[in-house]
């Protein structure tokens, strides 16, 4: 008798969100089984790759990964339309680090203008990120929200800090939202809950649980996310069922591995392909895990998981 | 778990009254609290129904069916109230629970029904010899359920096993029994027999404010054992069944799971 592989099937399913607008806009999530296993169940949406730009410079970048943008990457404007145009980019995550009041502390206002800016050059769905910094982003996403009003863009990142003042402006003007919790599924889960209780369709939303660079912390990003795919499929818990983000190239390109040069340890081999290799092997490791989203730098990283998609896909 | 909300039954003044005037709005409003509380399934119990039964089921199944989307859990011994029921159901919103069969051979229609009209269907392990002594006897019943299911080609997984809860101020001796049959029941079968229970019959006859508390930690240990339904006021255990989740590692926690 022919060997028949066994099929697991669930009760649950992943909510499928769509960002963007008109024909580029991406759909991503509404699977009902976990990462790859198409044969199992429906996967009807290839994950997706939103490329990572930030409102100033990346001066903070390692030189490896600012190279690819070099002509570009002192515009927003220029860089979104480079990744756009050049690079093919389904999305772009634009990250408004310099709102950061450590850094340029640039006003919501500028901010704001940044968003329009960039929403009029380019077609493709748009994540607009802040700098993580829970008081000041509760006062540039609600201004960015609205200079992006109707344009179906994802917000973010709210958190359990901030989450009331951003999940309004999302919610008044039509915005996905980035709900993040640090590596705690249950904080994940109460976020979520918190969100959903003031009226935001939890269709709308996208968890991040937090991800990591391989080496550091990986196993604990991933069980999480891992953990939260499987209560979503086998408990058929709706409040993990939003798809969810992996934020990578913020974690990858600021590790030891992605900068120390090669005369310093030859014995890692070349710098360039080192940087591009770990963040393509974290991307990889989040989808399996059962990210959705993946924010990233490096084009050739990019392509690589393209790549890697299309083979798992099969 | 599931909760089959057994709120509207004969025995409530409220309700026999609206079943005999074919009053809607005492049906809907009580289905309504209870769909609302968490149960999966209302339970609707005509009694006996001796005149009338199918026109009174059928009445119940359309009135409860227009104010919630559950499906109906018919519970009468009247076989033509029943059938009369399971015409009219909609099964949009799940499948039907025949209650009830058991083992007494004036029952054993109930398991033509089930399989003529694709319902899921309670075995009440009794039998026509009165009580069973304890958790082997009932076990012993189910499997004769079980047998006589197969003849009429009911599915095992669309059987509920009853070990029928005794009140405990009376029967204090048969509490464990019942949670050991809860127990043993699942192990007649792979995948395991699905169970069910009347909770709130255990404190039945027994001080009103005390009535709560005996039915909630009864639950607690049936779910334990892994009972898969309960007739019971969802208001009332809806508490107990997301906690028993939560800490049986069912449901994710989180702060908020109560409100969920």
């Amino acid at each position: 008798m022919a060997f028949t592989p066994p099929k697991e099937s669930y009760a649950g399913k992943v909510y499928s969100v769509t960002v963007g607008t008109g024909d580029t806009a991406v759909t991503f999530g509404g699977e009902n089984v976990l990462p790859f296993h198409g044969f199992e169940g429906e996967t009807p949406n290839r994950p997706v790759i939103a490329y990572e730009i930030q409102d100033v410079p990346p001066s903070d970048w390692p030189e490896s990964v600012q190279k690819p943008f070099e002509s570009v990457s002192s515009d927003p404007v220029e860089w979104a339309k480079f990744c756009q145009d050049t690079l093919k980019a389904k999305a772009i995550a634009l990250r408004l680090i310099g709102t950061h009041p450590d850094r340029e502390n640039r006003s919501a206002e500028d901010a704001a203008k940044t968003v329009r800016d960039v929403l009029s050059a380019i077609n493709v769905p748009l994540i607009i990120l802040g700098s993580n910094h829970a008081e000041k982003d509760s006062s540039v996403l609600v201004a960015v929200a609205e200079a992006a009003k109707d344009k179906n863009c994802i917000i973010g990142k709210a958190q359990e800090a901030n989450y009331k003042t951003i999940v309004a402006a999302a919610m008044a003007n039509n915005h996905k939202l980035i709900a993040m919790s640090e590596l705690d599924i249950n904080l994940s889960k109460q976020l979520n809950i918190l969100i959903t209780q003031m009226g935001f369709d939890k269709e709308k939303l996208v968890t991040d649980p937090m991800s990591s660079a391989l080496g550091y912390g990986l196993e604990y990003t991933y069980s999480v996310m891992e953990r939260i795919r499987l209560a979503a499929l086998t408990q058929n818990d709706a409040t993990m069922q939003p798809p969810m983000v992996a934020d990578i190239g913020m974690y990858v390109w600021k590790i030891k591995e992605t900068q120390a040069p090669e005369s310093d340890l030859p014995q890692w081999g070349s710098l360039p392909e080192r940087g591009i290799a770990w963040e393509a092997v974290s991307a990889m490791s989040f989808l399996i895990a059962g990210a959705e989203l993946l924010i990233m730098r490096h084009p050739q990283a990019v392509e690589a998981v393209e790549k890697f998609i299309g083979e798992m896909e099969g | 778990m599931l909760i089959i909300g057994e709120k509207l039954s004969i025995i409530a003044k409220r309700v026999r009254e609206a079943m005999m005037k074919r009053d809607k709005e005492p049906i809907q409003e009580i289905a309504k609290a209870q769909y609302k509380a968490g149960a999966g399934m209302i339970d609707a119990n005509i009694g006996p129904a001796e005149d009338g039964g199918e026109d009174l089921m059928q009445w119940m199944v359309t009135t409860i069916q227009e104010a919630v989307p559950l499906p109906v859990c018919l519970d009468t011994t009247n076989y033509a109230a029943i059938e009369a029921g399971l015409k009219v159901h909609n099964n949009e919103w799940g499948r039907p629970l025949i209650n009830s069969t058991s083992n007494d051979p004036e029952r054993f229609p109930m398991l033509e029904l089930a399989a003529k009209y694709n319902a899921q269907i309670i075995g009440l392990t009794v039998g026509k010899g009165g009580l069973p002594a304890d958790a082997e006897e009932r076990a012993a019943i189910a499997a004769e359920i079980m047998a006589r299911a197969m003849e009429y080609g009911v599915p095992m997984e669309d059987i509920y096993l009853d070990p029928l809860v005794l009140q405990i101020a009376t029967s204090q001796d048969h509490a464990l029994k019942v949670i050991k049959a809860v127990k043993m029941f699942q192990e007649l079968n792979d995948p395991p027999m699905k169970t069910v229970v009347g909770l709130s019959n255990v404190s039945n006859g027994c001080p009103k404010h005390l009535r709560p508390i005996l039915n909630k930690y009864y639950l607690s240990l049936l779910m334990y054992e892994g009972l898969t339904a309960a007739i019971a006021d969802p208001s009332e255990v809806a508490e107990t069944v997301k906690t028993i989740d939560v800490i049986m590692g069912k449901t994710l926690y989180a702060h908020s799971y109560l409100e969920m």
